[in-house]
């Protein structure tokens, strides 16, 4: 199993390297590019595939046993984070070609990207609380320098609160670390899992939790926390917002999922009771936020944090189902939003800006473009029969079983004002007519030469292909979802895989 | 000495706070320095103080003797240190250009992101 768990990680690692020794030659990094993460896409498949044969699967790193050393393990949820971490970095490799300028190319954008990768592909598959900690700085440095690249004002000053908020909550995940060694003597995964359950102590054991949603909600923008989110997320360009906007707070949202069905799980009624709390004021705090914006860029990240709050729900329900829905919807979630955010980018190049005001009459010039951003806010919203419908009626169902009647109106609230602010969004750009000095900007547009074109927008068609491919056919990844959530429930095959079963 | 550490972590966070609270933010690069600082030393402390030996293995035996010292949370701060050390190099370079770009070190006018 050892090169099936680690070729994710190693494969676009190598390719960042390779790219860096290609400094010079722009085209040359290009191909790298699109080739690690493409590798890592395949290799992530050959993962899904291995756990959805064999269970969980694991490996120890030097052949150190568990729980002494390193382990990576794979269960379906790390498995399809992977497979969905390959494809948008694929996609947004593909239109980094025409659509970022190239002094950014040649300033080590494809390099840093693929170390991004790998950080998140590293983050899903460890099975080590210490080991998490390290993926999550080679992810986060990696995104600093992603985010300064440029050196707009707006570049810098977004940076600085994300770099402060990152750092004080790297310096919290640390301490939580520490007090969990110090406590149980262990940090690997399934081991604290066995220790958590057999210690007495349930202060000092509330305390790790709650530290450890507050770091885990800083990454994942939950509701008290979320505020650096809407205020970095549009400042760097287009490719670089997607990529976040894709993938850095689903690994927030992952490892709230993780710690939250391995290791907290003695008081549920308290710990869960907070998440279904924070659950539904971030939806509503999200989608609020995402009515009030005239940047679409800033509009999506707001609801991007709303989006967050669903996931959560479905972990404060804390029911197998609750859980499943929760990972379809954070699917695709993860593969709109990137989508999203690529198509404001074309807005960008089509309407001259990215501020609703100055838009107008796209959809005379650019009809495909209409539909390209419609698909994708109509699965945001949850209208049948995109795949954002089908993970919010499992998420409605489960809170109506579980007679979390307060949450399941939230959520209902929160996607209206989500669907209102989308509709305002796609009739502001689109609909209306065309303001003065539209059609200036438009000469602009015609100037992208076809390459150009060609790399934009075929990778977000084959995106908005699958998000229409997740509402239509849902069947058989809503089942992976369903498999997914069923087996967080049930830790055992995890601890099994981890530590032997001949404990 | 376990006393004597848990307050100095206390004071520590606590001045780490304080210190990027403060609109300058040069004092937010030290504040987040002294928060690194104060997750390690918590590190430190919470596994237990101890004056034992190196845990090295003398020949002939398979466990390191009873007693001494536990490596892993000194090889957790030492990676600890190691992140923090390039994370804040950036951070203090990051400062430097956004000090150049916006002509003032007041956090209170980094509000070109907010509109």
């Amino acid at each position: 199993m050892t090169a099936e768990l680690t070729a994710p990680i190693i494969l676009p690692f190598l390719a960042a390297a390779l790219a860096m020794l290609a400094w010079r030659w722009v085209a040359v990094q290009r191909w790298i590019g699109v080739t690690g993460a493409a590798a890592q896409l395949a290799s992530g498949i050959v993962l899904l595939a291995a756990t959805r044969e064999e269970g969980v699967v694991a490996t120890q790193i030097g052949s150190w046993p568990a729980p002494f050393g390193i382990t990576l393990v794979a269960d379906l949820l790390s498995a399809t984070m992977v497979v969905i971490t390959g494809l948008l970095g694929l996609a947004v490799v593909a239109f980094s070609f025409g659509g970022l300028d190239n002094r950014r190319e040649s300033f080590g954008y494809y390099p840093l990207l693929l170390i991004l990768l790998t950080g998140i592909a590293g983050a899903f598959l460890t099975g080590d609380l210490f080991n998490l900690f390290v993926w999550f700085e080679v992810m986060l440095i990696a995104s600093f320098v992603l985010l300064t690249l440029g050196g707009e004002r707006a570049q810098l000053e977004g940076a600085l609160k994300y770099v402060t908020v990152n750092l004080v909550s790297s310096a919290l995940f640390l301490s939580s670390v520490g007090i969990i060694y110090g406590v149980t003597g262990t940090l690997n995964m399934a081991d604290l899992s066995e220790r958590l359950r057999d210690l007495d102590e349930p202060v000092l054991e509330t305390t790790v939790a709650m530290l450890l949603l507050v770091v885990f909600g800083i990454k994942a923008a939950v509701f008290p926390l979320f505020f650096w989110l809407p205020a970095s997320y549009h400042a760097p360009p287009v490719v670089v917002s997607a990529i976040f906007a894709g993938l850095l707070t689903k690994v927030g949202v992952y490892a709230l999922i993780r710690t939250f069905t391995l290791l907290f799980v003695d008081d549920v009624g308290f710990t869960h009771g907070i998440l279904l709390v924070v659950a539904g004021l971030t939806m509503v705090v999200g989608a609020v936020g995402a009515v009030t914006q005239q940047d679409v860029r800033r509009m999506f990240s707001f609801l991007v944090i709303s989006a967050v709050g669903y996931m959560v729900m479905g972990l404060g329900l804390f029911t197998a189902v609750a859980l499943g829905a929760a990972l379809f919807y954070l699917f695709q979630d993860a593969i709109a939003k990137t989508t999203l955010f690529l198509v404001s980018g074309l807005v960008r190049w089509a309407g001259g800006s990215y501020r609703l005001e100055d838009l107008g009459g796209l959809y005379r010039t650019s009809p495909l473009l209409a539909v390209l951003f419609l698909v994708p806010a109509l699965s945001l919203a949850g209208i049948p029969p995109m795949a954002g419908f089908v993970a919010k009626i499992g998420l409605v169902d489960a809170g109506l079983a579980g007679g979390q009647y307060l949450v399941v109106a939230l959520s209902l609230l929160a996607s209206v004002i989500t669907l209102s602010a989308v509709s305002i969004a796609w009739a502001e750009a689109f609909w209306k007519a065309a303001p003065e000095g539209a059609s200036i900007r438009l000469e602009d547009h015609r100037a992208r030469s076809r390459g150009e074109r060609v790399s934009t927008f075929v990778p977000v068609m084959a995106l908005v292909a699958i998000v229409v491919a997740l509402g239509l056919a849902a069947q058989p990844v809503l089942e992976l979802a369903l498999d997914a959530g069923a087996q967080l429930m049930a830790p055992e095959a995890y601890l099994d895989a981890v530590l032997g079963t001949d404990r | 000495m376990e006393l004597i550490l848990s307050i100095l972590v206390g004071v520590l966070f606590a001045a780490a706070l304080y210190t990027m609270l403060r609109r300058s933010i040069v004092r937010l690069a030290i504040g987040l320095t002294l928060l690194s600082h104060a997750a390690n030393l918590l590190i430190f402390t919470v596994s237990g103080v101890s004056r034992a030996g190196a845990p090295i293995i003398p020949d002939g035996r398979e466990t390191p003797l009873i007693g001494s010292s536990d490596p892993v949370p000194q090889a957790l701060i030492l990676t600890a240190i190691v992140i923090s050390f390039g994370v804040l190099a950036f951070l203090l370079v990051l400062i430097k250009r956004v000090y150049q770009s916006v002509g003032t070190d007041d956090s209170d006018e980094l509000t070109s992101t907010e509109r």
